[in-house]
């Protein structure tokens, strides 16, 4: 079976040969036009007016819209209609799209968009978490709370008590391939988008919407993306809905790719949260009760601000059993780029929260951090069946009644596999002794300090907005054999077609090569969900699964009446058709199917079961299932300048059965650096007016080759979901994200041996934010 | 405006010759006069290394240079230094240790990789380090990268006549 196996991506050759496309790389027609935005230079206001004569004459120039101009919607957004593509009357941020150029070349539709004259009544921009405090500018009424308990009787009677508040950064995704679409026009009106998009079917939507079309009328192609992480969720919109307008007004092609300054000028990036916290908990670091405010910082237009601020609300007990709690969420609307979908979708930010808390704690009661987080760890799914006492269901069992499961929202957590696999990384990472080294160390030098730091990861997997749990797919096999298979999944690095080719690979009992994973296409599988949330493999996989079942049967079927046995005698493997007494290659059976006029195509179709969640209430099972990791992280840093390097990551994650362990470990290996960029080195800083001046890789940090730690170790615990997925195989596209928080937690580790003082560092923990909490640290605050 | 240059460009073995504003950069002439996509536009500003070309045995980003500074030049990019049939040793080794996910980056992150092995043929994990700097991958974290050169350089410097010969034909050929 090709599930399991360690094989190199599907376009691998592609990609070392350079001919692997991306959007821009498509050979265009001859008479395409390309396109550019122009960009609102204040962060808020009226427009009084626009001249725009300079435009229309630059050269090359051939047609220029406004608002106005628009045939029918003029809407990108992907959720709440709050998002014009083209500026109507009012000014929501410094870079918004205010007109659209379409000329003969990438670079004459630039130049031509920076010749506008647009004329604004400035407001003072609301630009702050405090700004959008002070204004009650927000989306959704007021704050979400979820509670349980009584959160304040359980910190007045508790022996210690912390509190305290962090900022927390927002993060560029930098894709490495900026956004771009490219739209075709067909005969009768309809349209043909390619886009670098993880959501094809919002694009034929919006596109649909745009034009003025049922969506029959658009198709929607994605082959790949040069990178997305969330940053093509929904940002994608506006590029793809400017070409077909433009293309529908023309009758040319059009094409949009945003240079990188414009990239990271306009579109949304990870929400940027304060925290404050509150925790009550015993001396051994035993939480009794916890209270949490998350101040979500959203940007101008709704986006998918609110399933984001959820989720951070529906972790913020990451792997923690937390008795009282009560999650407080504000939505804040400013004049910034729309925060947007970034790998973990607010998860990471609500994680970061409680290992604030688990952290300061250790700190305040001088206890080793890992030791504390264990204490607070959900219980281990207890033993059950006959004879252990513990079954479920028995009335007034004692070990139920105090079992440590239930998380704030209420749903019971099963399969938790921190308590073991904590275990067996302080083993291998060599943790305790490590811990008396750095103690060691810290003690005999001044300038420099290290730290240490163990946290762990349990993320939940599924869409909360439950509706969106479903793919489709469309399996083809043809006569010699071979087979073409397309799903709704995008692929954007992840590995996502060739997991789920090995899937389909293993249905038929056939080698890999021997299946075409073809370009994601509205027109093949409809009414798809984005592939985020993590979710694309056990999705797709299970979708595609499904299709080649329906077809498998058929064969079998047949097989079985031509040679007198059941159809469940029928077996598919190492490329041949076998039944008792005889063994024919899959290319035959498949010619044989295909002679009897026996279909060889079909669709699959899959939808997550049990899941029910109100997120009006935070009640329910919101999630399938949870992935795990944990993480040890090693640092030092220079008390004179601030400066820091990790020195050593240990990682064990849980990805359940993996479907292709190479690619799993590459997910988890990315995704720590990511997650440790967005907490150290990618500071993201608008200043007073609203202007990002991190607009280019030049003045934001993303780590480069030789950032992550020199010793890193990585390995996948060995065990399969409990929970019945594809192969019995876990999600891992976001829950490796979670573990850079280590890498903060280390280096906090460090300033927190400068003095007695607790470090309280802000994220991204900075060169300059850790020399200011060094000597904060030492004065002892 | 129409103060254009008369370009000649040694690329991949193949000399083009052509007219062209001073200003245009080369990864333009790269890509949309000669449709030689494999060097990529990641941030415009020489900082990603997606466009990373060899340019008269030296590695450069062809987004920040001017095509009228590279008239005469020999230049390398990815397309001449394998093909997904005959693969050079390092494109082989990205592919099989995983040095690469979304692939935008790899073109550029090869053809520095292939100079770098010229440069040092057998280099420390340190020096691969270095030697990468100013190429970004956002996907990996870098650590099937780094493993793909230190394997190529391996297997370059056991089989020196064999494999290695393939590519290095080519880089030389262009040069």
């Amino acid at each position: 079976m090709s599930v399991g196996k360690p094989l190199p991506h599907d376009a691998a050759h592609l990609h070392v040969t350079g001919t692997a496309r991306y959007i821009d790389d498509m050979p265009l027609p001859a008479d395409t036009l390309h396109a550019a935005f122009g960009l609102s230079k204040v962060a808020a206001g009226c427009i009084t007016a626009m001249d725009l004569e300079k435009v229309r004459a630059a050269p090359g120039v051939v047609m220029v819209l406004v608002a106005a101009d628009l045939p029918f919607a003029n809407d990108v957004s992907p959720s709440a209609h709050d998002e014009p593509l083209l500026a109507t009357d009012t000014v929501h941020y410094m870079g918004q799209p205010l007109f659209l150029v379409l000329a003969t070349s990438h670079l004459a539709a630039r130049k031509a968009a920076r010749l506008g004259h647009v004329s604004v009544e400035e407001t003072k921009p609301i630009l702050t978490i405090d700004d959008a405090l002070a204004a009650d500018a927000r989306f959704e009424n007021g704050p979400v709370i979820w509670a349980r308990g009584d959160v304040e009787a359980a910190l007045s009677a508790a022996p210690n008590l912390i509190e305290g508040s962090m900022e927390i950064g927002g993060q560029e995704h930098f894709y490495l391939e900026g956004q771009a679409a490219l739209a075709l026009p067909q005969e009768n009106g309809d349209m043909d988008v390619m886009s670098s998009t993880q959501h094809p079917t919002e694009i034929q939507h919006k596109v649909a919407e745009g034009l003025g079309l049922p969506q029959h009328g658009v198709r929607v192609e994605t082959r790949r993306m040069g990178g997305a992480f969330g940053g093509k969720e929904s940002q994608g919109n506006a590029l793809a809905v400017a070409c077909a307008v433009g293309a529908h007004l023309t009758g040319r092609p059009v094409k949009m790719r945003y240079d990188r300054d414009d990239d990271m000028i306009i579109t949304g990036k990870r929400h940027d949260f304060r925290i404050a916290y509150r925790a009550g908990f015993d001396d051994s670091g035993m939480l009794t009760g916890v209270d949490f405010r998350q101040y979500a910082r959203c940007g101008w237009a709704q986006d998918l601000s609110l399933p984001v601020a959820d989720r951070a609300m529906l972790h913020a007990d990451n792997a923690y059993f937390l008795p009282h709690v009560r999650i407080e969420s504000h939505r804040l609307r400013t004049n910034t780029q729309s925060a947007t979908a970034f790998r973990g979708f607010g998860g990471p930010q609500g994680m970061v929260g409680i290992e604030r808390v688990m952290d300061q704690i250790a700190h305040k009661l001088g206890l080793d951090g890992a030791e504390v987080r264990r204490r607070n760890y959900y219980d281990a799914p207890q033993p059950t069946g006959a004879g252990t006492g513990h079954r479920y269901g028995r009335a007034h069992s004692p070990a139920q009644a105090q079992l440590r499961n239930l998380t704030p929202y209420g749903m019971k957590v099963q399969g938790f596999l921190l308590n073991d696999m904590t275990a067996d990384l302080i083993a291998r990472s060599d943790y305790i002794a490590r811990r008396a080294a750095v103690d060691r160390f810290n003690a005999e030098n001044e300038v420099l300090k290290k730290g240490l730091s163990l946290t762990p990861v349990k993320f939940g997997i599924s869409f909360t907005l439950s509706h969106l749990n479903q793919a489709g797919a469309l399996v083809h096999v043809y006569a010699d054999g071979s087979v073409r298979m397309n799903h709704g999944g995008t692929e954007m690095g992840q590995g996502l077609f060739q997991k789920v080719a090995q899937v389909a690979a293993s249905r038929f009992g056939i080698g890999v090569e021997a299946v075409r994973i073809t370009a994601t296409d509205t027109g093949k599988v409809p009414n798809t969900s984005a592939t985020a949330a993590s979710s694309g493999t056990d999705l797709n996989g299970m979708a595609v699964a499904a299709a080649c079942d329906t077809i498998r049967e058929r064969m079998s079927a047949h097989l079985a009446e031509a040679k007198g046995c059941a159809p469940e005698q029928v077996v598919f493997e190492g490329g041949n058709v076998r039944w008792p007494g005889g063994s024919i290659p899959f290319a035959e059976a498949a010619a044989r199917a295909y002679a009897a006029r026996i279909s060889l195509s079909a669709t699959g179709f899959y939808a997550t079961p049990g899941l029910s969640w109100d997120r009006q209430k935070g009640h329910g099972t919101p999630f399938f299932y949870f992935a795990h990791g944990v993480a040890v992280t090693e640092a030092v840093i220079d008390t004179l300048t601030g400066e820091n390097r990790l020195l050593r990551t240990d990682i064990l994650h849980d990805a359940g059965a993996s479907l292709n362990p190479a690619i799993d470990i590459g997910q988890i290996e990315g995704g720590y650096v990511q997650g440790a960029g967005w907490l150290t080195c990618e500071e993201l800083v608008w200043d007073n007016r609203g202007a990002l001046r991190t607009h280019a890789p030049s003045t934001y940090k993303i780590p480069a080759v030789s950032d992550p730690p020199p010793v890193f170790n990585v390995a996948l615990w060995p065990g399969a979901n409990r929970a019945d997925t594809i192969y019995r195989s876990k999600a891992v596209g976001e829950p490796p994200f979670m573990l850079g928080i280590s890498a903060f937690l280390a280096l906090s580790d460090a300033v927190a041996a400068c003095g007695a003082g607790y470090p309280a560092l802000d994220a991204p923990a900075t060169p300059e934010r850790i020399l200011a909490a060094v000597e904060r640290v030492r004065d002892g605050v | 405006m129409s103060n254009k240059m008369h370009i000649q460009l040694n690329v991949n073995g193949e000399a083009h010759e052509f007219l062209a504003e001073p200003r245009e950069l080369l990864i333009y002439a790269l890509r949309e006069r000669l449709n030689i996509t494999g060097p990529h536009v990641g941030c415009d500003t020489s900082h990603c290394g997606a466009c990373t070309v060899t340019l008269d045995g030296k590695s450069v980003k062809a987004c920040t240079m001017f095509v009228a500074q590279a008239n005469g030049a020999e230049i390398t990019t990815i397309e001449g230094i394998g093909s997904p049939d005959a693969l050079h040793v390092l494109q082989e080794s990205f592919r099989e240790h995983h040095g690469l996910q979304c692939g935008f980056c790899t073109p550029g992150m090869i053809t520095r990789a292939v100079k770098l092995l010229e440069e040092n043929p057998t280099p420390t994990e340190e020096e691969v380090r270095f030697g990468m700097a100013g190429n970004i991958c956002r996907c990996t974290g870098y650590q099937n990268i780094v493993k793909s050169i230190l394997a190529a350089a391996n297997e370059m410097n056991a089989q020196p006549s064999s494999s290695e010969a393939v590519g290095h034909n080519k880089v030389e050929a262009a040069e």
